[in-house]
């Protein structure tokens, strides 16, 4: 399984995939990969090609609860800037280069603070990103 | 005759980060006003103050995901001169030099590949559903799957240059932190060839759309300008690392020439509006009218003499020979200028692969501590400043930084206005390609609007048609 953690560390909430991603490789899941990164981008695809089972984890807004974990499905259309590329638009570009469709899910992580240049996590944030490691923790060892 | 109607196109799609665009239409349907506005505050130059000098260098890459081995190289070589040195050991160079066309490479081959083509493929008018990179893949998955690679050996060439693909350490104040080992050199051998020819490839097929589109690309936000960039000092050649700055005009004329970077501010002004939070520099002799200028790809082959690598000086050559060596001015034409460099992005790291130095362990100079320094490099939309001034306690209390989407602000802003006359004045009905056009003159330009924040849930465009009273008339979300 191969997990990536991506956003800006330096623009506070929006670094809690990456915080994911090293609270993730720290725990040195067996059969866990982890990869962090500002954003996806297209080279994503090939790491993609290789691996049975992802899991995005991204900053979230305007969620109600801590975390959301569900299924991503390829996107069959769409359009994209090398910034923004979303996990369903990364997906489908496996699907229609490659020909592959590994099992996908997005951890999105609550966040509420994106505004100030700024390193560190909101309080809320860091607690939401508690929530979420041992979610995903319990959810990998199934 | 209708009311006057305000249209914004918020955010862009397919460039780096968030802006908006609005054009203001009178009641006679014709553009009265369109700006490029910068809507998020970059606050970078005020994060930076305090920092230690060693540590800048990684953290501007947090500046943006899409550049950062730029920032990193221009604030290493601002503190290169804080450090006392004036010229580092030649492996430090080099390596550096490597990792910067790695990612001049990466960059370019992104944006054209998979932001500009599928306007080059289908057409700026083409229905929206089919405008976008899967149909690109659909129909030419070759095109796809070789931009993916080409962003890879970029990246490999960043990872093994920087030590990291992301918040790189590679290169320090006074140097660089690691050699290239030999069995690194050798992996990169195997791969150069096939790189190259996909990026001639890539170029023929930039060159072909220009030459084939000729009325549409001269008619394209098209116009004349100044242009600047760093230039190699001794000859004039393209150096996307270090060099000089040459300005020149419409007419290929310099305005200025062989000046020391550090010396930048007392050419360039940097203007401020209160519509946008980016600056509008221009050249200080020639005033804010008739100073404005440009950069990037097309910028520097507009201000160079020639090219030191065999395959793209042939490609700009015959890029030149269009406007018959005066300075093209069709923004279009950035994507061909683009390739050409990506080809000699890829000339040059083949030189430097089979170059010993980069074995050589000689890797960090020292000098006498300066105050202030300022670094200035090529990056892949254009010029690049960083100055800092640093206290007796190493911390930074100044920090000045002109990205190339700040040199290229005004050149936007006119190619938004001559591209809104001419595809929507006048039409009582705005369409969505319409408004591509508009994006499509942006884009051209590959701007990097500092956003570097990202999450799930922002909408990617928004476009509303306000009437006169200011209340919505007609509202339309394109997602991701």
């Amino acid at each position: 399984m191969l997990v990536i953690g991506y956003g800006n560390p330096g623009r506070m909430d929006d670094g809690l995939g990456p915080a994911f991603a090293e609270r993730i490789a720290a725990a040195g899941l067996p059969g866990v990969e982890v990869q962090q990164d500002y954003q996806l981008t297209v080279e994503h695809a090939l790491a993609l090609v290789a691996t049975d089972r992802v899991v995005f984890a991204d900053a979230l807004i305007g969620s109600g609860g801590p975390f959301d974990f569900k299924v991503v499905k390829p996107a069959e259309q769409g359009d994209f800037s090398s910034h923004s590329l979303s996990p369903e638009t990364l997906m489908g570009l496996v699907a229609t280069l490659y020909g592959a469709a590994p099992e996908a899910h997005v951890m999105g992580i609550a966040g509420v603070e994106f505004g100030e240049v700024k390193e560190g996590l909101s309080p809320r944030a860091a607690d939401n990103l508690d929530r979420a490691v041992a979610f995903f923790t319990d959810w990998a060892s199934r | 005759m209708s009311e006057p109607r305000l249209i914004e196109i918020s955010p862009l799609t397919r460039v780096e980060g968030h802006g908006k665009v609005t054009i203001h239409l009178n009641r006679d349907n014709e553009v009265d006003e369109a700006r490029l506005h910068i809507v998020e505050f970059r606050g970078f130059e005020r994060f930076i103050r305090g920092r230690l000098l060693w540590e800048v260098p990684v953290i501007v890459q947090r500046l943006c995901g899409i550049c950062p081995v730029s920032h990193h190289l221009a604030a290493a070589k601002a503190m290169d001169q804080i450090v006392g040195v004036d010229e580092l050991p030649p492996t430090a160079e080099k390596m550096r030099r490597l990792m910067h066309y790695g990612q001049v490479m990466q960059s370019h081959v992104l944006h054209f590949f998979h932001l500009a083509a599928p306007d080059i493929l289908f057409g700026f008018d083409a229905p929206a559903e089919k405008r976008n990179i899967f149909e690109v893949l659909r129909q030419r998955p070759e095109l796809g799957r070789r931009a993916i690679f080409l962003r890879k050996f970029g990246q490999d060439i960043i990872e093994a240059t920087a030590g990291k693909k992301i918040h790189g350490t590679g290169a320090i104040p006074g140097g660089i932190n690691r050699n290239l080992p030999v069995e690194t050199r050798d992996a990169f051998l195997a791969r150069i060839d096939e790189m190259q020819d996909w990026a001639m490839d890539a170029l023929a097929l930039a060159r072909d759309y220009t030459l084939e589109h000729a009325l549409l690309v001269r008619g394209f936000a098209s116009f004349p300008s100044n242009y600047m960039s760093l230039v190699r000092e001794a000859d004039g050649a393209l150096d996307l690392y270090h060099g000089s700055l040459r300005a020149v005009g419409a007419d290929g004329e310099p305005i200025f020439d062989r000046l020391a970077y550090s010396g930048y501010h007392e050419k360039l002004v940097e203007d401020v509006r209160s519509w946008s939070y980016m600056k509008f520099p221009f050249i200080k002799e020639l005033g804010p009218e008739a100073g404005w200028y440009r950069v990037g790809p097309l910028a520097r082959m507009n201000t160079v003499d020639f090219i030191d690598t065999p395959e793209a000086d042939a490609a700009r050559d015959e890029l030149m020979a269009v406007t018959q060596g005066s300075p093209n001015n069709s923004i279009l034409v950035n994507h061909w200028a683009r390739m050409i460099e990506v080809l000699h992005c890829l000339e040059k790291i083949r030189e430097l692969l089979h170059d010993p130095d980069l074995q050589g362990s000689d890797l960090q100079a020292s000098g006498e501590r300066r105050e202030e320094g300022v670094g200035v490099i090529e990056a892949p939309r254009g010029n690049l400043i960083h100055h800092y001034r640093v206290d007796e306690h190493d911390q930074v209390t100044y920090c000045n930084l002109i990205v190339s989407t700040t040199h290229n602000n005004e050149g936007m802003n006119k190619a938004v206005k001559d591209v809104a006359v001419k595809h929507l004045s006048g039409h009582e009905q705005i369409t969505e390609g319409m408004l591509n056009h508009v994006e499509v003159a942006i884009r051209a330009y590959d701007p990097c609007l500092s956003c570097a924040t990202h999450a799930l849930g922002q909408m990617p465009l928004q476009v509303e048609l306000f009437d006169a009273d200011g209340a919505l008339v007609d509202s339309r979300t394109r997602e991701a």
